[in-house]
């Protein structure tokens, strides 16, 4: 079968904010760049982004990047890179002012300097007062960088395949990365996309869970490929739940209801956000206040008939203010649950919202992988960067408004890199014979015809199983069914049939490819959080409750072939300062 | 269905795939259950509605917005009322 091939410096997979800022970045510097991306960049999940930004502008309270490193480091629970954390928060003023002169239109004080918001997590001088970190366009922030950097692409001659999807990575026998095999989804027709330089940037895996925040394509795609050519997954058992989802639906209610004076309440109409932060009560880190909620309602304090949700109080606010400062809120409730905030408080529970773990980088955004007993090597020409990647800025837990600042600050330096690797590395390498080989097999498997499940049924039962079997409370035995029912759905995928096998906009096809992705990074989850037995952000183990720096402060890898879990030392040296030793953490 | 039209409405069910949760939800539950009720010119329109970005959908389907295409608003209004609690 003859597969048509195109040559490009660097292949960019996905098309959220991580993979535009880099093709930005390579494309101003010349570079033959090509984004694919399996919806419409526009669409990625970048957009849903409505924070902010954090970087230490100081314009509102008194700031700098060392503080934000200190609340970085501290909100991972110390299982951050302090290196890349360092990088992260001294380039994050940089990252701002560069998206103002992309054209993001950032909220304004008075004095035409960028506003900057309060969110969970931020203290001024090491622990203090709350401090103002966070610049956002309003509550369009992730809409409004998506845009700037897509319309700066276009301008920049970035070559982009919309609506392809990644089928696998190609690696030849030194390990280097050639470029991909990718799939138009349109016409079912097969690109080898040839690249001296490659880098995922495909975002999180939220639709492991049930109850979820993520977009319909966060499928984990660039981790399971990443998997599938022999790289681990690198902290895969921290998973961070917002604390305050539309019970039973999963939307997200922001933060900011909370920053607004809202407040949690249980069945009793106690305000118990007290008992577990006395200090930032409702406004403490999300894995804090997701643990609290699950506490509430494992303790039989839960709301409603299944008590299986607390309350998030609004209407004390009034309903001018509430509708006033919260109008998106209303709106969300209203559309989902046909109900005023104003009036009648918000059921939430904890949903699945942010991949810390993912495939294992430097700072330079380069994946990493450990080399038979030695230190760590780059895999020549792979990048990661984003969500799908763990570099790892967040560690344990992720602090509000630095995700979009992971994408921006590590999509460029993963540019940057790559700017230099280009120079060093002028031509394409040769092909292997088998370079398809794993692709094809690959889709080879779907075209199989008879009777057998569907994938909606697979699916459906992942969600559920890693809802229940891996959510925010874990224990040995849950953990243990859990990675058992994982394992046995992973074996049933193999009886798993399409009954469409047509080629033009052949959308079942891509589904059965996502769970197939979904069953990799699925394993790789549980897997992990069996192994691990502490309670250290938003890993927390009923069972081993406490924090174990002395065994545990390490992180985690993955291997898809023996499926085992093995480890490797966090980076707890910064580049220029003193490192932050582990703390217990109080809020 | 004809191969045509269930490429089609493949085709408008990967346009249902959207960058935000809520969009996922409204869309692809109006695809299940609300557009194989409509007639030729609300699909037309429904497609229109698909061509808005992501933050401006979402500003229509949860009533902060309303399409200045009478059409749009129209479908607007049914996918409202077929995803209503």
């Amino acid at each position: 079968m003859h597969i048509p091939n195109r040559r490009f410096d660097t292949l960019i997979i996905g098309a959220g904010g991580g993979g535009l800022r880099a093709a930005l970045q390579l494309s101003s510097a010349d570079a033959h760049v090509a984004v694919v991306s399996k919806v419409f960049p526009t669409r990625s999940h970048t957009v849903a982004a409505q924070g902010g930004v954090n970087a230490a502008l100081a314009n509102v309270r008194p700031d700098n990047w060392h503080w934000h490193m200190f609340d970085t480091v501290k909100g991972s629970d110390y299982l951050g890179d302090q290196d890349a954390i360092e990088y992260m928060c001294r380039a994050a003023p940089q990252a701002v002012y560069e998206l103002e002169h992309f054209g993001v239109p950032f909220s304004r004080l008075d004095d035409g300097r960028i506003y900057q918001r309060q969110f969970g997590g931020q203290s001024m001088n090491f622990g203090g007062e709350q401090a103002a970190r966070t610049c956002a366009a309003a509550d369009r922030t992730g809409h409004a960088i998506l845009h700037s950097l897509y319309q700066q692409n276009i301008r920049a001659k970035t070559h982009f395949f919309d609506e392809f999807f990644a089928i696998d990575l190609i690696r030849d026998a030194e390990g280097c990365l050639l470029g991909a095999l990718v799939m138009e989804i349109a016409s079912g027709e097969l690109l080898l996309i040839q690249a001296k330089t490659t880098l995922l940037a495909t975002g999180g895996a939220g639709q492991l869970f049930r109850t979820n925040t993520n977009a319909l394509i966060n499928t984990g795609d660039g981790m399971a490929m990443a998997l599938r050519a022999g790289i681990p997954l690198q902290d895969m058992e921290f998973f961070q739940f917002h604390p305050t989802g539309i019970a039973g639906k999963g939307m997200l209610i922001t933060e900011g209801a909370r920053g607004e004076g809202g407040y949690l309440v249980n069945a009793e109409g106690a305000r118990f956000m007290e008992r577990y932060a006395a200090h930032a009560k409702d406004l403490a880190s999300r894995d804090v206040v997701s643990r609290a909620i699950a506490t509430e309602i494992r303790e039989g304090r839960g709301c409603g008939e299944h008590r299986d949700h607390v309350l998030l109080k609004l209407d004390h606010l009034g309903t001018e203010t509430v509708h006033k400062r919260l109008p998106a809120v209303c709106d969300m409730v209203g559309t989902f649950l046909g109900t005023d905030p104003a009036e009648t408080p918000i059921p939430v529970a904890p949903t699945a919202h942010y991949t810390m773990g993912g495939i294992p980088t430097n700072r330079f955004a380069q994946v990493i992988i450990p080399e038979q007993q030695g230190p760590e090597e780059p895999v020549p020409g792979l990048y990661a960067a984003g969500e799908c990647a763990c570099v790892s800025v967040h560690g344990a837990n992720r602090l509000g408004g630095n995700s979009l600042l992971d994408i921006l600050v590590f999509g460029r330096a993963a540019a940057n890199h790559i700017v230099d690797f280009l120079k060093e590395n002028r031509y394409h390498r040769p092909l292997p014979d088998d370079a398809v080989e794993q692709g094809m097999a690959r889709l080879a498997r779907w075209e199989q015809k008879g009777e057998g499940e569907s994938v909606d049924t697979l699916r459906t039962e992942l969600a559920l199983v890693m809802e229940e079997n891996c959510g925010v409370f874990r224990t040995e035995e849950v953990l243990s069914a859990g990675l058992d029912k994982v394992t046995a759905l992973a074996g049933r995928l193999a009886d798993v049939r399409l009954r469409d096998h047509s080629a033009v906009f052949n959308t079942a096809r891509i589904e059965a490819l996502e769970l197939e992705n979904l069953m990799d990074v699925a394993l790789a989850t549980v897997a992990s959080a069996l192994q691990r037995q502490e309670s250290r952000g938003a890993h927390s183990r009923i069972d081993y409750p406490e924090r174990d720096d002395v065994h545990w402060l390490k992180h985690s890898l993955y291997d898809r072939t023996t499926r085992t879990v093995d480890y490797k030392p966090v980076r707890t040296k910064p580049i220029t300062v003193n490192s932050f030793p582990p703390k217990e953490r109080v809020y | 269905m004809t191969d045509d039209s269930a490429a089609i409405r493949n085709r408008l069910a990967w346009q249902c795939r959207r960058g935000m949760r809520e969009l996922d939800e409204l869309l692809n539950g109006f695809m299940a259950r609300g557009y194989a009720g409509l007639g030729e010119g609300e699909r037309e329109a429904f497609v229109r509605l698909l061509e808005y970005p992501d933050s401006v959908l979402l500003e229509c389907l949860i009533g902060r917005m309303v399409p200045a295409d009478k059409d749009v608003a129209h479908i607007v209004r049914a996918i409202r009322h077929t995803t209503a609690p």
